[in-house]
């Protein structure tokens, strides 16, 4: 179980939070993309054997959908989400 | 090959057991094959084989960075079944299943393949509404389901005494799926190692792929490879886990990631339960093993991972619901648990196609894939030694994300 | 009578007696034995039969590492397969040996012992084939899986879990850590430590050392006393840490806690330090017969004479590869053992070992070819080493010590990697991967003044003070020559005893080709056991590297993975039942449903609803007919609070509801709602639900009751990652607004017998709009909105105040005949409509168009989620399947829900399934919906149903079989 820093709470058990899946690049303009990009932005994740960018939602606790960098080989989460201040 | 029975066992039993054969030969590395299947797990070895044995195709080099058989094969819970929803997947694992009964003689192994059945406990309607729906469809491939009775599923399966009328989910029946079996991981994949080792095709262990080489065309020219280049116009990336690895060294991109599934068994016991039961409204599985352990599966973690372990909360609740429904488990100890990776499809699906890289060809995609061992590997084998997809894997080309046509089956096991 | 039971000494309670049964026989031991001390005590040697071969075996070892003496507990703690070294003993316990029939002494499976040389690893891939697998599998099943499992839960008592955290969580409370707590607890830092054994001191229980010139138990009970008046300081004994987790997450698994009642404590630790303190772990060497009663690893024999004043043999050989035998030896000597002598595998003894014995034969050189003796040893042969003069020494007491084991099970769970160690011959812990040091002998630190001083550098570390001096102790230096094993064994040598896995056996799987450590392992069943190969797993390794040619170290170790010893599954899942997995939701009305004797059940999302509202005498049709007939021709109310509701607030809000909705949102005016549809970015249905505008910024969404955590996911989702500047805040008002919705043509009847001041009229509230006011004289929100076809109204009141609502609307609705309707009636009235239900017609393949809703898909938006994909999909080649209405030919066949249709009924490829189908009462008929190839133009065609014992020809319709235009929710 992972202890997954969040800017409100502070550090939590991951068993409050629901896995958001890895950040993807921006949502491209629809009407301006070609089908392949389009299929490649909808269907393909970043699947890195090491650091990946993903997302947590604090659902049950704060509500914030944060952003770590998590290593994949080792859980290790090795950049925080930005301090929400 | 070497036979292996009962008189032989004898003979060599007399003899010190010093005439055995090695089940695989260490040749040479080549620098150049017809084929390189990359990765010796179970689909990677069954490819191997009936690339050997169908289409006659022996220069091939099976490339393992570990150990033959470490793949998933080495990590599962040794079901086989049928039971699918959808027209796209049915066919393809009725052929797999039947594929696995024949395969003991075919491989002259014992795989210790038993059909025992599966048995679904159901606890809300409209899961017994979907597993009847599986029913009907998979009666028109030959694939028996059948409805049981609450009464008839607890004698069937005298250990749940859970899951009475006054439990948070009552057991409102079952569903009996006699096609399924278990059978012996490991010997699956020395079996088939043994298979192509004695046909010509050669298994280099502890021979990892750095990266894939593509010519000037664009068309896959070789591997480079912990041991040196190796060429061969026709690559195969069998590597579960590790597959979008893999091709992103040829600039490939896939609509994969990769995922962590858990699996663990209890202490050795008398039998207690022979069939395989499968409770898809907790959220878990289990069958005893020949040995006596209960071999148990839940859901994957969440999050991609590539670190083989498992999540203390998630195998809690898994936990906490087989007590729920077999409450004398909670003397029973756990023994051994563990992780594989592997790589899930954006519809959740398998993949098994030549990529849009000419030459290379990818199996992937594969939860639940160890029962897809044979037919994966006896249809991607075509697809290499054709270059025309076989009918039964047609609905699992990668060409299904160009119109987003996924392929949306559902397991059986992963609900809650 | 305990005839080896010395006269005095020991840490056991001479004043307590304990009675217990072992094998159907009474025996007797004392307060702090263990099962196994308590056999020995007793004289009883032959304790168990093993897995394969069915030999008889002794007692080996004195810990968790125990890979022989396996025992079924019987009556209050019955469990399987308990080391018998484990198991504290308590008046009364019974205990049988495993795997043996009837008796260890006499045993019917002796028999395959005879076989043995034809039951070589794997003989089993090589047989058994002819004719098949299925005549052989039950017999092989019934032989192996040692205990019977208990047939019952405890009948008393309960399992419990504990979230703790701590600044340092150590692991073992030997010498290093209790020198660790010591220093860190003093510190002042939040400290846990957990020991499995039933007292603290490791090793020091077993031995007779001093620290500090005092006896070192005496220092153990000293430190423990300091370590409890920290307040600081948790300190558990028999509690074992038996995982070690990512983020510094570990589990202890507490037995009998001192709480009557409490069977065992889970505990949950996230520690920011830990400290592996979990010593060694002695091996065996492997010999001929290596597994002979009598034959008792040297560290155990020990522990038996010191700690439970037990005399395991009365004539003993020792046989060392290292220097802790010999302290095993004087100590045995001294509790009246006769050591016949000590066979060393060394050369070079060094004298400070040789002075611990004097007047003791030692024979260096030498190594020991075979045990003999086949219940009991009696005699060992020993012969020098490169020589063949073999000699023979009768005893009854084997002591025997291969080095020791780091124990660094749980710092290589943690991921922390592992080294070779030439010096020590063993796997030492190398670089860790979490917040983790280890300590004592677990880091390779086998004195005591050694694991003293690395105690109190571990705790010091992590304290961040620093490290005090350490008290003086008295131990010998080990010093070890390795070896793997004897080369000149005569009988089968053991690697593993537990799965009876003898050299021969790894030779056979290196001849053979499983020659990766992986495949020994798995070919032979090597360190698979229970034991997972704690005292032999060294011993394949070098066993494989001898024969290979290889380091240690290059044939590498295999997967250390938790548990660290087996943990009951109570445990794990603690006092937890399922409705905490699966939390049950209940609404206001639930009781009053249970009253009325309705049939509920799971309805999605963890709801129970009721099915439907069963009368004295009525079949399950009977019932539903009735409660739709109400609703159809009178009046019926069901409780939709169940749906999931959400108040969007912010100027932004219509422009999000633009986005999220396939249609156009923000047109709609204050007061009234729309219906619309959520498709997800891959354009698959997400959801469909209604919208109402309360003012210019307000809007509450409502969606279907099974998906309304997804779109809550799915709608903070975006505006927290795609749109954060978009002014919009979302309210879950889910459980702050409860439902009674009232349905049928007598609806507005009901609803104007109700005390309350909102108009009801149709021009004043028509379909799609709602109004504020009082219901009944609360508080309500009235919603003309309609699932049925009926006409209805939605009154939304808050939870405390539904109960009132209901039983005011039973009353008023008296007259008209009200009755509650249930969820089957409900899925009957919308099919009748031709209503969408998403666990029905939606399968996560269909979208808007195939389900004749193209209208609900906005051209004028020029983005919307979903909007680019199903076009693109629908670019593709792919037959749709449509969905479509189907009247079977035989209007009283009813259609199985799910069934396939194919073409021409045939056992072919489906073409579609039929989603549903219901009786309707309106058409006195079976009428269903389907999803159908090309469908929407198919309307008039027969097409089949395929089942298993035959076909359901049914003809294909339009999707509505009741009031198409829909006049009557509009009235």
């Amino acid at each position: 179980m992972l202890l997954i820093p969040c800017p409100f709470c502070g550090p939590r058990n991951e068993s409050e939070f629901a896995f958001g899946g890895p950040v993807k690049p921006g949502r491209p303009d629809p009407n301006a993309t070609s089908n392949a990009d389009w299929v490649a932005y909808l269907t393909q994740v970043p699947n890195p054997l090491g650091p990946v960018q993903e997302r947590w939602w604090h659902v049950r606790g704060c509500g914030t959908w944060l952003t770590i960098w998590r290593d994949t080989r080792t859980h290790n989460i090795v950049e925080g989400p930005a301090d929400a201040g | 090959m070497q036979r292996f029975n009962v008189a032989s066992l004898i003979w060599h039993g007399l003899n010190k057991h010093k005439g055995w054969a090695r089940a695989w030969r260490s040749p040479p590395l080549k620098d150049r094959y017809d084929v390189i299947v990359i990765g010796a797990g179970g689909h990677g070895l069954a490819t191997a084989y009936y690339l050997a044995k169908e289409h006659g195709i022996t220069n091939v080099a099976v490339l393992e960075r570990g150990w033959l058989g470490g793949g998933n094969i080495a990590r599962n819970t040794v079901t086989v079944r049928s039971n699918y929803m959808r027209d796209a997947s049915i066919p393809f694992y009725v052929k797999s299943v039947e594929m696995f009964e024949g395969l003991t003689d075919e491989l002259n192994f014992n795989l210790m393949h038993s059909k025992r059945t599966m048995i679904d406990v159901v606890q809300t309607y409209p899961k017994m509404r979907e597993l009847r729906r599986r029913q009907l469809t998979m009666d028109i491939y030959g694939s028996t389901y059948r409805q049981i009775s609450e009464a008839e599923l607890r004698r069937r399966v005298p250990a749940l005494t859970g899951g009475g009328p006054d439990a948070r989910l009552p057991v409102i029946g079952g569903m009996v799926h006699t096609d399924a079996g278990v059978n012996r991981h490991d010997a699956v994949a020395w079996g088939y190692g043994r298979a192509i080792d004695a046909m010509g095709v050669e298994i280099h262990q502890q021979t990892a792929v750095k990266q894939l080489i593509r010519a000037q065309d664009g068309a896959i020219e070789g591997v480079e490879t912990t041991r040196g280049i190796v060429r061969a116009d026709k690559v195969v990336v069998a590597v579960s886990g590790h597959t979008t690895t893999l091709t992103e060294t040829a600039g490939l991109k896939l609509p994969l990631r990769t995922m962590n599934l858990t699996a663990f068994v209890s202490e050795p016991v008398k039998p207690l339960v022979d069939v395989i039961v499968n409770c898809p409204d907790s959220g878990f599985y289990f069958s005893q093993s020949d040995k006596g352990e209960m071999v148990i599966g839940g859901a994957p973690d969440m999050g991609q991972s590539f670190r083989r372990d498992i999540k203390q909360h998630v195998f809690e609740d898994t936990v906490t619901a087989m007590l729920s429904l077999f409450p004398s488990f909670k003397r029973l100890k756990l023994m051994r648990q563990w992780g594989g990776h592997l790589d899930i499809a954006h519809d959740a699906s398998p993949i098994m196609d030549q990529t849009d890289v000419p030459g290379l060809f990818i199996t992937a995609g594969w939860w639940g894939g160890y029962k897809a061992i044979p037919a994966g590997g006896l249809t991607l084998a075509h697809l290499v030694a054709t270059g025309q997809p076989h009918p039964l894997m047609a609905p699992f080309t990668l060409s299904r994300f160009r119109h987003l046509d996924y392929v949306m089956e559902t397991g059986t096991t992963t609900a809650r | 009578m305990q005839v080896d039971r010395l006269p005095q000494g020991g840490r056991i309670d001479r004043s307590r007696p304990l009675s217990f049964t072992f094998n159907g026989r009474q025996l007797s031991g004392f307060e702090g034995d263990t099962l196994a001390s308590a056999l020995l005590a007793n004289g009883v040697h032959l304790t168990a039969r093993s897995f394969k071969y069915h030999r008889p075996r002794g007692i080996v070892g004195s810990g968790p590492e125990e890979p022989s003496t396996l025992v079924e507990l019987e009556g209050e703690d019955a469990s399987a397969n308990q080391p018998a070294t484990t198991v504290r003993l308590r008046d009364g316990l019974s205990a049988r040996s495993v795997n043996c029939w009837p008796s260890p002494g006499f045993d019917l499976g002796g028999i395959n012992q005879l076989f043995a040389r034809f039951l070589p690893a794997g003989f089993y891939y090589k047989t058994f084939k002819w004719p098949n697998w299925h005549l052989y599998e039950p017999s092989i099943r019934k032989a192996a899986g040692l205990a019977g499992a208990p047939a019952e839960p405890p009948a008393e008592g309960h399992f419990e879990s504990r979230f703790a955290h701590a600044d340092l969580l150590i692991a073992g409370a030997g010498p290093a850590g209790l020198m660790a707590a010591l220093v860190a607890g003093r510190a002042g830092l939040r400290v846990m430590l957990a020991d499995e054994g039933i007292e603290a001191g490791g090793s020091l229980l077993s031995r007779k050392l001093t620290i500090g010139g005092q006896e070192a138990m005496t220092w153990v009970s000293e430190t423990v006393t300091e370590l409890a008046a920290m307040p600081n300081v948790t300190h558990l004994q028999n509690a074992t840490v038996w995982a070690y987790r990512e983020h510094n997450y570990l589990m202890v698994n507490e037995r009998a806690p001192e709480n009557p009642g409490l069977l065992e404590r889970n505990w949950r630790v996230r520690a920011r330090h830990v400290i592996t303190a979990t010593g060694a772990i002695e091996r065996s060497l492997v010999f001929g017969n290596n597994d002979r009663p009598g034959v008792m690893l040297a560290g155990a024999a020990q522990t038996y004479a010191n700690r439970f004043a037990v005399r395991p043999g009365k004539r003993a050989v020792v046989v060392t590869n290292n220097n802790s035998a010999y302290s095993a030896a004087a100590d045995l000597r001294a509790a009246g053992v006769e050591i016949a002598a000590i066979i060393d595998i060394r050369r070079d003894v060094p004298d400070a070992a040789r002075a611990l014995v004097p007047d003791t034969e030692i024979l260096s050189a030498h190594v020991l070819t075979t045990a003999l003796g086949h219940r009991h040893v009696r005699a060992v042969e020993i012969a020098p080493i490169g020589g063949d003069a073999t000699r023979r020494i009768s005893c009854d007491l084997l002591a025997h010590s291969g080095g020791w084991n780091p124990a660094v099970h749980l710092f290589s769970q943690s991921r922390g990697t592992l080294r070779y160690d030439e010096t020590l011959a063993s796997f030492l812990p190398d670089q860790p991967a979490q917040n983790t040091i280890c300590a004592g002998g677990a880091a390779g630190a086998l004195t005591l003044a050694e694991a003293l001083r690395s105690g109190a550098k571990a705790g010091a570390r992590v304290a961040g003070v620093q490290a005090p001096e350490c008290p003086d102790a008295d131990d010998l230096p080990y010093a070890i020559e390795p070896l793997w094993r004897v080369e000149t064994a005569r009988g089968k040598a053991f690697l593993d005893i537990q799965n009876d896995v003898s050299v021969d056996d790894v030779h056979l799987a290196l001849r053979e080709g499983y020659d990766n450590v992986e495949h020994v392992k798995r070919y032979t069943t090597g360190g698979m056991g229970i034991d997972q190969g704690k005292t032999g797993n060294i011993n394949i390794i070098g066993t494989v590297a001898l024969k290979q040619g290889l380091r240690l170290d290059e044939v590498g170790t295999t997967t250390f993975r938790a548990p660290y010893t087996p943990v009951s599954f109570g445990a794990i899942g603690g006092i937890r039942g399922e409705s905490v997995v699966l939390p049950y939701r209940h609404t206001p009305i639930t009781e009053w449903n249970l009253a009325q004797g309705a049939f509920m059940y799971e309805a999605g999302a963890r709801w129970r609803r009721p099915g439907y509202f069963p009368r004295p005498g009525e079949s399950f049709q009977d019932t539903v007919n009735r409660e739709c007939r109400a609703v159809r021709e009178g009046v019926g109310v069901y409780d939709g609070s169940p749906l999931g509701t959400f108040e969007l607030k912010g100027r932004d809000a219509g422009r999000f509801l633009d986005h999220l909705y396939t249609n156009v949102m923000s047109t709609l005016k204050p007061g009234r709602c729309r219906y619309g549809l959520m498709l997800t970015d891959d354009g698959l249905i997400l959801d469909d639900g209604v919208a109402l505008r309360l003012d210019e910024h307000r809007w509450i969404v409502s969606t279907s009751t099974g998906h309304a955590d997804v779109v809550n996911s799915h709608m903070e989702e975006l505006l927290q990652t795609q749109f954060p500047d978009w002014n919009v805040f979302i309210t879950t008002v889910t459980s702050q607004w409860n439902n009674a919705t009232i349905c049928g043509p007598k609806a507005r009847e009901v609803m104007a017998a109700l005390e309350g001041d909102i108009d009801l009229s149709p021009e004043t509230l028509p379909f799609m709009s709602f109004a504020e006011g009082t219901v009944a004289r609360l508080p309500a929100r009235v919603v003309r909105v309609s699932f049925t076809g009926e006409l209805s109204f939605e009154v939304n009141v808050a939870p405390r105040h539904m109960r009132a609502l209901w039983d005011a609307i039973m009353e008023a609705g008296a007259p008209f005949g009200i009755g509650p309707i249930g969820s089957e009636a409900n899925h009957m009235l919308r099919v009748e409509k031709g209503f969408l239900s998403l666990g029905h017609e939606v399968d996560g393949t269909v979208d808007p168009h195939d389900l004749g809703m193209g209208w609900v898909m906005s051209k004028k938006k020029p983005d919307y989620l979903g909007k680019r994909s199903v076009a693109l999909r629908r670019a593709g080649d792919a037959v749709r399947r449509e969905l479509v209405g189907v009247r079977p030919t035989d209007p009283n066949r009813q259609i199985p829900e799910g069934a396939p249709l194919t073409p021409g009924g045939e056992r072919k490829p489906t073409e579609g399934l039929v989603t549903a189908c219901v009786w309707s009462v309106v058409l006195n008929r079976w009428v269903g919906l389907a999803l159908l190839e090309r469908g929407a133009s198919r309307h008039g065609e027969t097409v089949h149903v395929r089942l298993t014992d035959g076909t359901i020809p049914a003809e294909v319709t339009a999707p509505i079989f009741y009031d198409p235009h829909g006049g009557r929710l509009k009235s």
